[in-house]
């Protein structure tokens, strides 16, 4: 298969990018997304141009790496899937594919396709734990958890933290990332101790990262390679009002309960 | 000899770590505040390694080099988690895990190290849970559990599909608080290049920053290695792009001792090779073999037929299906260890009973347990494989079997360590796949994620106050030591040599031309002419990357070339290693097969008389052969005997 490429350019943060036209051509139908980039950068190699620059590892749609904006949506045109797990049969020969870095105040762009998603890690160290030092705790059967309740954690706890769904975001808004933390944990025994210190917390987090606001509009969840559902948000909504009306607690600092 | 030891403790072996924790030296909470210690890799093993120790109070500082914690490896593990906690009633116990983990490794690890591994290994769980991770679990709200391989009882824990991305968001999360606390400090995106020997003894580390290209000295009064493994050095295998070696090879050339680096294991249900420029190999989870069934055509006719799309596997009837597996091993059938079933995948594939375009494949077949349990069971329990599966080759596994092949995906060889997880470098830890220890030639499912947890949040802890017990007075170290300046200008001149070789050819070919290698002769089944044959091969590859490899951009910069350079440089060398190794190992054990040792059944044969010893690998210089140093293996509390699941 042939392609043309419109590839963002930017040689580092403080550069002014651009989109650059390449053609791709022989490329497997079985290839996937990234596996394209790969012979598209050996020619470049080859050529003595510098390869585009992308995030990737584990290339089996786990690791919440890849990103890119393919065709004006995050991990491209397949649903459920992030980009390492597109194929190139999704598009037709010929296709001309456009690709962005995820767009966010909060991801700035390192190099061409690469984004500094640290604003993910600050969240979570702002709250997305359960206070627990190693060793000394109870037998794991010791306490009952519904099956119910420890499906709809899981089901929340499967967010790759790729950010899709901030890029996916008018308001480039990381709620669904936020509330599948705190859903993850607030279906569980184990984090109820603390829910009400740990939404206020994430969520000052959150607002203080620049992550806009959340408007409902769903993109994120349509966008999700995990689909993880926009229900979780309406969780969190719960968890924060509640925690917000009960004890009026101040909020610790971050890691300090 | 006199140079290796392994410092087990005396005693029986049920009671040696008990001893161990009652007798060792420990710091006191004021003066863990004055030690620091290099965590380097922040999978399973480094990220429980680093919150457990800056939760004793140590100053930690923990590197990677993606673009988060979180990413690391582990997080691909599928299957499951082994605990001996005879949750199930049925049988299970410390003992028989760890009789289960030296047979399956078929009796080439360490009695003492491996009866503390299944004795923490209930620990893990309870601690995982504590975290959050939400483990499958049954109505009456108890935890749920499935069998694996190489075992006949029910004792591996999971989170779906997804249990070691479950377990390293736990030790992400329990690292992230301790980030937060001000104990551990995270360094993402750097990459070790060296690591620093001070007066004997390992003080810190030289790495670059992979945004800006600065080359920077950390220093600490112990560094751990939680690397990963070196799986990569195949090119293709169930490795991330980003895992590999060169952490542990430069301590290698640093003094530390590189154990058994030829065991690898191949992992027998991988989704098959499709094409010249495929990237990676992607696992289908061993649970799987729990319900499905694995076969291949009896009749060469079908065989055809099916090459050339005139049949449908649903269409051969069962007296003409082959479950070579239940076939050839009835007592454990589907579920025998991995290398077995490895070879026995290989073995139906050279005798032309593969299926699939290439003929290098087999049937994983799931329509008997649709039929007995339904598909929305199957669905539940495997879900999203059968859906990566879809996405992936454009078939679905609920209709027609799927088709597997093994992989590479393990390394169960490492650097060297003794009882205390400490390599032959004094204050070098060492930890998780990353090191030899505890898995033998063979390593059996669900017991990596056992291992690299073990090591982080109940071994390390301990094992690593002993050694820095005496250590209480000196005082922070400076960057400034001559040491520190000496190692940073060789890892510069390093990258500046690799600049000016200029050459034609991009970093990748060099990793291929190496990786079909080490497949075609290091791989699944090795003889001692391939071996010889790889060893000149590799030293050709070698050569050639030296003079014409060819790497874009400069060193101030994001260089994702120059990152693949540096590594690849490793894996050639450490190709070389693992080639040698298996040459000097003249016998078959576990996932090391040589084709000139087998029983006439085509079972491995180990030659217990010559080769019951760790191979220790120690590095003289650059163009002289490495020194082999070997451990004895003694065991008291197992009868060792021919490994047998029939």
């Amino acid at each position: 298969m042939d392609f043309t490429l419109k590839i963002w350019r930017q040689k580092n943060a403080k550069a002014k990018g651009k989109f650059v036209t390449y053609k791709v051509n022989g490329i497997s139908d079985s290839s996937s997304f990234l596996e394209m980039l790969d012979v598209f950068n050996d020619q470049l190699v080859t050529k003595g141009e510098d390869p585009v620059v992308f995030d990737h590892d584990c290339r089996e749609g786990i690791c919440g790496t890849c990103s890119l904006y393919i065709n004006g949506r995050p991990h491209g045109p397949d649903d459920a899937v992030t980009t390492c797990q597109l194929h190139m049969r999704k598009f037709k020969d010929g296709d001309t594919i456009v690709i962005e870095p995820w767009r966010s105040a909060a991801f700035p762009v390192i190099r061409d396709l690469m984004v500094d998603r640290q604003a993910f890690d600050k969240i979570i160290q702002a709250g997305g734990f359960i206070s627990v030092n190693t060793g000394g705790i109870p037998d794991a059967n010791a306490i009952l958890i519904p099956k119910e309740n420890a499906d709809s954690s899981m089901d929340a706890a499967s967010c790759i933290g790729c950010g899709a769904c901030v890029a996916a975001c008018k308001n480039a808004s990381a709620m669904l990332f936020v509330a599948a933390k705190v859903s993850h944990f607030a279906l569980l025994p184990q984090g109820k101790a603390e829910a009400t210190r740990r939404v206020q917390a994430m969520v000052a987090k959150m607002d203080e990262l620049g992550f806009g606001n959340c408007t409902n509009t769903g993109a994120c969840e349509a966008e999700c390679p995990k689909e993880i559902s926009i229900d979780n948000i309406a969780r969190m909504n719960r968890e924060f009002l509640g925690a917000k009306i009960g004890a009026q607690k101040k909020v610790a600092k971050a890691g300090g309960f | 000899m006199t140079k290796l030891n392994s410092k087990i403790p005396l005693g029986p072996v049920a009671t040696k770590w008990s001893n161990y924790k009652d007798h060792i030296a420990l710091v006191n909470p004021s003066n863990k505040r004055k030690l620091d210690i290099i965590v380097v890799g922040t999978g399973l093993a480094g990220a429980s390694a680093a919150a457990s120790l800056g939760a004793l109070g140590f100053k930690v500082k923990a590197f990677c080099y993606q673009d988060s914690p979180r990413r690391a490896h582990s997080i691909a593990a599928q299957g499951g988690i082994n605990a001996s906690k005879n949750y199930q009633n049925d049988g299970d116990s410390v003992y028989r895990l760890f009789y289960d983990t030296i047979k399956g490794g078929d009796y080439r690890a360490r009695e003492g190290n491996v009866y503390r591994l299944a004795e923490v290994s209930g620990s893990i769980i309870d601690q995982s849970v504590a975290l959050g991770v939400p483990f499958a679990r049954e109505y009456g709200g108890l935890l749920d559990n499935r069998s694996f391989g190489g075992a006949q009882v029910s004792r591996t824990f999971y989170a779906r599909g997804q249990t070691g991305q479950q377990l390293l968001l736990g030790a992400y999360s329990a690292m992230s608080r301790q980030v937060a606390l001000g104990n551990v400090d995270s360094y993402t995106r750097h990459e070790m290049l060296d690591v620093v020997i001070v007066d004997g003894r390992a003080r810190g580390i030289i790495a670059r920053n992979l945004i800006t290209g600065e080359i920077e000295r950390h220093s600490a009064h112990a560094v751990v290695l939680a690397t990963g493994g070196y799986g990569n050095v195949f090119f293709l295998s169930t490795n991330a792009m980003g895992s590999n070696a060169t952490a542990v090879w430069k301590a290698y050339k640093k003094g530390a001792f590189f154990g058994n680096p030829c065991f690898t294991q191949i992992h027998p249900t991988c989704i098959p090779v499709h094409g010249d420029f495929q990237s990676k190999l992607t696992l289908m989870s061993e649970s799987l073999r729990n319900d499905g069934r694995i076969w291949v055509p009896k009749n060469k006719e079908d065989v055809e037929k099916l090459r050339h799309n005139k049949l449908k596997p649903k269409d051969i009837v069962e007296e003409n299906r082959d479950y070579y597996l239940e076939r050839r091993y009835p007592a454990f059938g589907n579920l025998v260890p991995r290398d077995v079933a490895s070879r026995a995948a290989k073995e139906r594939c050279d005798a032309g009973f593969g299926v699939g375009e290439t003929g290098l494949a087999v049937y994983l077949d799931f329509a008997a347990s649709i039929k007995r349990l339904g598909r929305n069971v199957i669905e539940e329990r495997y879900g999203n494989l059968f859906q990566m599966y879809q996405k992936i080759v454009d078939e679905n596994p609920y209709e027609n079997p799927m088709m597997i092949y093994p992989a590479v995906h393990y390394t169960m060889g490492g650097l060297w360590v003794d009882y205390d997880l400490m390599s032959s470098v004094p204050g070098l830890f060492v930890a998780g796949e990353a090191n030899f220890s505890d898995h033998g030639a063979n390593r059996l499912g669900a017991s990596a994620l056992m291992q690299g947890l073990a090591d982080g949040y109940f071994v390390l802890p301990y094992t690593m106050q002993n050694y820095l017990a005496d250590q209480i007075n000196v005082p922070r170290f400076k960057t400034d030591l001559p040491e520190f300046a000496e190692a940073e200008k060789q890892v510069k001149s390093r990258i500046d040599k690799l600049f000016a070789i200029k050459g034609s050819k991009p970093v990748d070919y060099f990793h291929r031309q190496l990786g079909k290698i080490m497949w075609e002769y290091v791989g699944m089944a090795r003889n001692k002419a391939g071996l010889q044959k790889a060893i000149t091969m590799i030293r050709e590859v070698k050569t050639e990357f030296w003079k014409d490899v060819k790497i874009t951009g400069e060193n101030s910069e994001v260089n994702p070339e120059l990152e693949k350079a540096g590594r690849v440089a490793d894996f050639i060398e450490l190709g070389e290693l693992m080639a040698m190794d298996a040459l000097n190992r003249e016998e078959s054990c576990g996932g090391h097969f040589r084709e000139e040792y087998q029983t006439p059944e085509g079972e491995a044969l180990r030659n217990d008389e010559d080769f019951m010893y760790v191979a220790a690998w120690e590095y003289s210089c650059d163009g002289k052969d490495p020194i082999l140093n070997k451990e004895p293996l003694e065991y008291v509390a197992i009868e060792v005997k021919q490994r047998n699941y029939k």
